[in-house]
């Protein structure tokens, strides 16, 4: 959907769902999936509807992630940091995580 | 990185948005010799017009264009002023007593202002079309911000559709850049030329016309531009293909990504949630602050400056935000010279000159603000259009009343996405007006706080004894 | 009479109008139900959705038959109100806890529990208190801090905003007229009929129900009736979406079915809907994430705060005028544990033109005087 004008950036190693994913410093979280290639970010919790990031500005919410265990992180807010672990979110949120 | 902790407890302005009106305010106000804190919820200033002036990987100025790098003043004015400039700060409550809630990096804070400018800036108008919410479709605003932050180009089978300055600008900025670009559906009515038309000469006569026309020649020679009526992104996962009428008939094109764009509105919440009177701007199809000629609100000491004031773009805000922060100065300190307003305000006349005719002529048509049938309003809560006009049949005057039996409006995103659509569509079946249905009741937080960040807040024993009994 | 539109008016469209009004259907009356508009000072928007029984009648014994009677005839009210409109509230009374943060709190906690029920002439009802690893066992993720607290089985909860959208669904279907933007500004009697004046024009009606919350108290008088009123603002949290972690509903904490958690509650003198007290909204979470640490990093979505609906002893009022025949007050604060009686049992009444008095009696508010004097 989406390829680097300029891949010049700094490497930053995430994983996504555990697998790696070749981030750029300066992505967020939401932009490096979506230069990934990865479809969508998570299903809705109200009728399980796959979801992929609307606006990257921070209004729409459509990018809830879980970013280092912590549940429903605004992907596009979240720069990407080296090792981070971002899992896409299925549903409802588990309460603890 | 500034943590909540080091915060000071009050200042004597808070700037809240670090696009071009906080930036300016900023600046101004600090230099003035104001202790004055900017928060920004985003990784770096500049807003959206200026997004990642500072770090954006698009080093060739011709992309972005020279309009995009006027922003880099303004942000080194603002860094060089003395203003505390915190990025990734999440403002998520205000007060009348301009007590501001603030988040960094999990972190909440109160901090007290003797003044507040809210310069939260606009958001796109919502979309609502068939499937806008399947993965591959996106706003075109939101293209945009990967472009200019991330580097990010189209890739794929691309179709953008809609209307609005911002639209074609995103096309040749996409085009520039290598992008390509299989079609636009522009969804603009031609009808909107006979209300514009009276306006056409101010046009002329401001910035916006020379630019206007030659992005628009840059952009049809490359990409076919089709005139349409309707508009569907269809596809089972994710999208596969978008589905318009045109001239009649109805037409299919297999499409990756689909970018959506019909404008931009005032970011309403955190003003409506501290009280701030606001009125319909009819031209403009959209709610913004009821104002004087200060940008001072009806609440005494918040101001609110840029397009969160009424949409007049990024140049016009940053003026907005220095009348804001010279009002906010001559408050607090009369005695520190200040620039001429006279000056400021001419330009921001020409500024806004224009304006009148592109919003006539760029004014979404009715069945793109309305929909209708199975058409997702609330994203959040998926809320469909005809669950709303139902509804409304039923004797729900408001959106409020709406909220509650429907509970559109009622996800994380607070009706940013559908409170437009929302009042609208119970003014149409209601055959009311929008100014009379009203909007959303807001409250904090306005932006989601854990549990853990509102419980560290600190607490007056008559709250303790408000709830332990 | 015949000349009426309407054989009953119902003043007031939060949940104890619409309930009145959709029991006064079902007995055959034509309704109208008179609300005001989007902005309105309402309850029912911003409550708690317990159906609750613990606590109920201290200093009124009669109130905890009152409110178990309600208890019991929800289920069915919950059915019927399905089978009408496809709509589930989703009742479920799986038993509710008060919990307790200190031995102190406990303490306090079965003293009221014990002067609740060695009231004379009480209905026997089974609440437990609960040490902690009793409670343990049935909640599971409760925090350290918790010492214990009382359980009733007979405690449940509802989707109020569910419930209230399915009862105004449900008299639309059966008829009955909603006007909102109908603000009642006087009511007379005059040639057998009440006429109610309102901004829009006079509505004529052969009774009249007062349902309109802490407005009761301007209304009442105007047909010879009163209600005295002492308004006070409550405030709740509300988090996002999670998966089903808690089963039994906590008097101050519950989850939905749709799986927000919504934390109350607290009471403040105030009348002012639109404001909110942080501090009071922070002792919410404070406690909360005490009651629970597994929610301390979910994000709060929403704040409601609202004006409840609050008699002067706290006690519900169901009256009929002597001097205005055919006027009636249904003025309580709990519109939801309470609304199957509304509409099944005090309905009825209303349509039959004069309360049960072997039922509603106590709630008279002639007990004010009677206090008054004493």
């Amino acid at each position: 959907m989406f390829k680097r004008l300029v891949d010049a950036g700094v490497a930053v190693a995430i994983t996504v769902d555990g697998k790696r994913v070749a981030a750029r410093v300066g992505d967020t979280v939401a932009t490096a999936m979506i230069a990934a290639g990865i479809d969508h970010c998570r299903t809705t919790p109200v009728t399980g509807a796959p979801r992929a990031p609307y606006c990257l500005m921070g209004v729409c919410f459509e990018c809830l992630v879980t970013v280092d265990g912590v549940g429903s992180r605004q992907g596009c807010l979240v720069p990407v940091s080296e090792g981070m672990a971002v899992e896409t979110q299925t549903g409802k949120r588990e309460a603890g995580r | 990185m500034t943590k909540a902790s080091d915060l000071a407890s009050s200042y004597d302005l808070v700037v809240i948005g670090g696009g071009p009106a906080g930036l300016a305010a900023a600046a101004l106000a600090a230099r003035a010799g104001l202790s004055t804190v900017l928060f920004d919820e985003n990784p770096g200033v500049g807003g959206q017009i200026y997004r990642a002036i500072t770090s954006s990987p698009v080093k060739d100025r011709a992309i972005l264009g020279v309009d995009f790098w006027v922003g880099a003043e303004l942000a080194a004015e603002a860094k060089a002023s003395g203003a505390l400039i915190v990025n990734g700060a999440t403002v998520w409550s205000l007060d009348p007593t301009r007590l501001v809630g603030v988040s960094i990096a999990g972190q909440a804070r109160l901090i007290q202002a003797s003044r507040v400018i809210i310069a939260t800036g606009a958001l796109e108008r919502p979309f609502p079309i068939p499937g806008w919410t399947l993965p591959g479709v996106m706003s075109a605003g939101g293209a945009q911000t990967a472009l200019k932050a991330q580097g990010l180009v189209p890739s794929g089978r691309t179709v953008m559709a809609g209307g609005g300055p911002l639209l074609w600008l995103l096309a040749a900025q996409i085009l520039r850049a290598g992008g390509k670009l299989d079609a636009i559906l522009d969804t603009t009515p031609r009808t909107n030329w006979l209300r514009a038309f009276a306006h056409l000469p101010d046009f002329v006569l401001s910035p916006y016309f020379s630019k206007g026309l030659k992005l628009l020649r840059e952009v049809r020679a490359k990409v076919r531009v089709i005139r349409v009526d309707r508009l569907e992104a269809v596809g089972d996962d994710k999208l596969r293909e978008v589905v318009y009428g045109a001239a009649g008939g109805e037409r299919r094109m297999p499409a990756d990504l689909l970018l959506l764009h019909q404008g931009i509105v005032p970011n309403v919440n955190l003003a409506i949630a501290a009280g701030v009177t606001h009125a319909w701007n009819e031209r403009q199809l959209s709610f913004e602050p009821v104002l004087d000629e200060n940008f001072n609100s009806s609440v005494h000491g918040i101001a609110v400056a840029g397009d969160g004031a009424g949409i007049a773009g990024g140049t016009a805000a940053a003026e907005r935000g220095r009348i804001a922060a010279v009002a906010a100065v001559r408050a607090l300190r009369p005695e520190a010279s200040m620039p001429d307003t006279q000056a400021i305000r001419q330009r921001l006349q020409r500024e806004e000159m224009g304006r009148v005719f592109l919003d006539w002529l760029n004014r979404p048509a009715d069945s793109f603000r309305r929909p209708k049938g199975d058409t997702i309003v609330c994203r959040c809560e998926e809320v469909t259009a005809g669950q709303v006009r139902y509804t409304a049949n039923m004797g729900c005057e408001g959106p409020n009343q709406m909220k509650a039996f429907l509970r559109c409006g009622m996800g994380p995103c607070q009706g940013r996405l559908c409170g437009l659509t929302v009042t609208e569509l119970i003014a149409a079946e209601r055959r009311t007006t929008p100014a009379e249905v009203g909007y959303f009741r807001l409250r904090p937080p306005v932006k989601p706080i854990t549990l853990a960040e509102l419980a560290s807040l600190p607490i007056a024993e008559t709250e303790r004894k408000a709830v332990e009994r | 009479m015949a000349a009426s539109d309407y054989d009953v008016a119902v003043v007031g469209g939060g949940l104890v109008g619409v309930a009145t009004a959709w029991g006064l259907a079902r007995e055959g009356c034509r309704v109208v139900v008179l609300d005001e508009g989007d902005r309105a000072v309402r309850a029912s928007r911003g409550n708690f959705a317990l159906v609750w029984v613990q606590s109920k009648g201290l200093g009124l014994p009669q109130y905890a038959g009152w409110t178990i009677r309600s208890s019991n005839a929800w289920g069915g009210f919950a059915q019927t109100l399905k089978e009408e409109t496809g709509l589930d509230v989703s009742f479920q009374r799986p038993g509710g806890f008060h919990l307790a943060l200190s031995e102190k709190e406990l303490e306090g906690r079965a003293n009221i529990l014990k002067r609740l029920h060695n009231q004379p002439g009480i209905v026997d009802y089974k609440t437990e208190i609960m040490n902690r690893s009793q409670v343990a066992k049935m909640l599971p993720d409760i925090g350290p801090e918790v010492v214990g607290g009382s359980f009733c089985p007979l405690d449940g909860h509802v989707n109020s905003l569910r419930l209230f959208r399915t009862l105004h669904t449900a008299v639309k279907a059966r008829g009955v007229s909603y006007l909102p933007s109908h603000r009642v500004e006087t009511i007379i009697k005059e040639g057998g009929e009440f006429r109610l004046a309102t901004a829009q024009g006079e509505i004529r009606a052969g009774k009249v129900a007062l349902a309109a919350g802490n407005a009761n108290m301007r209304l009442a008088p105007m047909v010879g009736l009163e209600a005295p009123m002492r308004p006070e603002r409550g405030q709740i949290v509300v988090t996002e979406r999670l998966r089903p972690f808690l089963i039994h509903p906590v008097v101050t904490l519950r989850q939905t079915d749709e799986g927000t958690v919504m934390i109350g509650d607290s009471k403040e003198e105030s009348t002012d809907p639109a404001g909110l007290t942080l501090g009071v909204s922070a002792t919410e979470a404070e406690r909360a994430v005490r009651l629970f640490p597994l929610l301390a990093n979910v994000n709060v979505v929403r704040t409601w705060s609202a004006i409840r609906v609050m008699t002067q002893d706290g006690f519900p009022i169901y009256d009929e005028s002597k001097t205005h025949p055919g006027a009636f007050t249904v003025c309580c604060h709990s519109g939801v544990t309470l609304a199957a009686n509304h509409a099944l049992t005090v309905a009825p009444m209303i349509a039959r033109g004069a309360l049960d008095a072997s039922l509603v009696a106590p709630f008279s508010a002639r007990r004010f005087h009677v206090q008054a004097v004493g």
